[in-house]
């Protein structure tokens, strides 16, 4: 199993052909106090990038991407009912989708923890 | 820091407790100002419910309107508030000694340019000057304003050399009557000037900006980081940044400048009609009046509603607003989540007809109808000791 990260501060734990999505703990630290997770629906099929869910703070709405190419297997339906588990479990218990991946390839693109943690640094 | 066109950020009296404090800080109306310290925006809103919020409101807009000669009494009162009251509809000649009115500036078709505290001092020997609090954001064009109406009567002298800070909460009448005896006794949007051995002369009001008791102190700037800080000694007292302050007086029903009210705006359709005074209505003497004479007699065409969604997705400013038919009916102008509240919820305008609470409507987030109803604000009851 490898953990990779984006840009976009969100994080895909891979074992097969499945990826398990979430978002970083230093982007639910930025976010604030989360109050609302929107999830996308089960068999979506998205493009790297692509708008896959949406979590709002009491301040402000962000869009959570897509890492890579995928399509939605399961959706974490606990952070519905329970959104503050973004702030306290961001990188494990938080994790916001299943993606079967469809163009592997892909994740050579992204960062590993090392680079990932140097990424956060320079933000 | 910079901001567009790389004017530095201007900092408050209190910037650098902000930064000790660990605040996150970002920009607001051109100042450097904490938006949340590290418990962060709930902790900091709830704990404002609970017992006393301290929140650095220095970058707003104070100021003194004053005739040449101040202290004569009941007809210097009226002289200056004829200055300040061809700006405004409410009736400030009428305004008891002591007592604080919250109005708005208008345009000659009777937009809102911003809305205002105004306050008669109490004491005999001050009258002929008005105690004045404009909005961070539009404080160069109020002042610009004000003085246009002044000119050769009465002169505006900026309070730049002071800090403001709001203290609010249940605890905030115990904490502030501690440093400043006589505060307890003041009730809502009544103010005394107070000559403390420790802060200097300062300007105690009994108001705020989030539906708790509270009140606002406007503090010379070489006091405001030590009475921030023996405010802050006080085990019932946390700073709160402005993201709870915004949450805070969205619960509580209040308008943000900029974005609930603006130039298009009359006092009518933002559900401020109270603002303007009976005796202001029957002469008919300000701004826009005939527009807005007009729309308190037939109605205004849209109005100023508070708005709850059904459902947990906030709806924030420039959410769409439609009837279950599908027809567009306004727009939202602020919104998100209310902690207290423990649900979403949004302020906006809707077209006249459709204003009534419990009146059902689709908020149109990403492109999706939720489903929400029009509701009573404010969405939290206020507290203020009357």
């Amino acid at each position: 199993m490898t953990i990779w990260y984006t840009e976009e501060h969100e994080w895909i734990s891979v074992d097969g052909d499945v990826g398990v999505v979430g978002i970083t703990a230093f982007a639910a630290e930025k976010l604030g106090d989360v109050v609302f997770v929107e999830l996308p629906e089960v068999g979506k099929a998205l493009k790297a990038g692509a708008d896959m869910a949406v979590v709002e703070s009491v301040k402000a709405a962000s869009d959570v991407y897509a890492p890579v190419d995928g399509e939605i297997v399961e959706a974490n339906e606990t952070l519905t009912g329970a959104p503050e588990t973004v702030n306290a479990d961001p990188e494990n218990g938080a994790w916001f989708v299943k993606l079967k991946l469809t163009n592997p390839d892909q994740l050579s693109t992204l960062m590993d923890k090392a680079a990932y943690d140097a990424f956060c640094e320079s933000q | 820091m910079t901001q567009s066109g790389d004017t530095p950020l201007k900092k408050t009296p209190l910037h650098a407790l902000h930064v000790e404090l660990g605040a996150r800080m970002g920009e607001f109306a051109g100042y450097d100002m904490p938006i949340q310290y590290p418990e962060g925006v709930l902790a900091e809103h709830n704990w404002t419910r609970a017992s006393c919020g301290l929140f650095d409101v220095s970058h707003m807009g104070p100021c003194f309107l004053a005739l040449p000669e101040i202290g004569g009494g009941d007809a210097a009162h009226a002289a200056v508030s004829a200055i300040i009251e061809s700006l405004v509809p409410s009736d400030i000649a009428g305004l008891a000694p002591g007592r604080n009115q919250l109005s708005v500036l208008l345009n000659s078709e009777g937009g809102i340019l911003d809305d205002l505290m105004i306050c008669r001092p109490a004491a005999e020997d001050r009258q002929g000057m008005l105690y004045v609090i404009v909005n961070a954001g539009t404080k160069e064009q109020d002042f610009a304003l004000i003085e246009q109406a002044a000119a050769g009567k009465a002169s505006l002298r900026r309070a730049d050399d002071r800090g403001l800070l709001a203290v609010q909460g249940p605890k905030a009448e115990a904490v502030v009557d501690a440093l400043f005896p006589g505060a307890a006794e003041l009730s809502f949007m009544e103010h005394r000037r107070i000559v403390s051995e420790a802060f200097g002369r300062v300007v105690v009001s009994r108001c705020g900006y989030t539906g708790e008791d509270g009140y606002e102190i406007l503090v010379f700037r070489e006091h405001a980081d030590a009475l921030a800080r023996k405010l802050l000694s006080d085990d019932r007292v946390k700073p709160i940044g402005l993201g709870a302050r915004d949450s805070l007086r969205l619960e509580a029903g209040l308008c943000l400048y900029g974005h609930d009210l603006d130039a298009g705006t009359t006092p009518v359709e933002a559900s401020l009609t109270w603002l303007v005074s009976k005796s202001r209505r029957a002469r008919a003497d300000f701004p826009g009046a005939e527009r807005i004479l007009s729309q308190i007699k037939d109605g205004a065409p849209r109005k100023r509603v508070g708005i709850r969604p059904l459902g947990r997705a906030p709806a924030r400013e420039g959410v769409e607003i439609q009837t279950d038919a599908g027809e567009t009916i306004g727009v939202v102008t602020s919104g998100g989540f209310g902690p207290t509240l423990n649900a979403p919820m949004s302020m906006g305008y809707v077209a006249a007809g459709h204003t009534k609470p419990g009146t059902p409507v689709k908020l149109i987030v990403r492109g999706k109808p939720m489903d929400a109803e029009i509701a009573a604000l404010p969405f939290v009851p206020h507290t203020y000791k009357r």
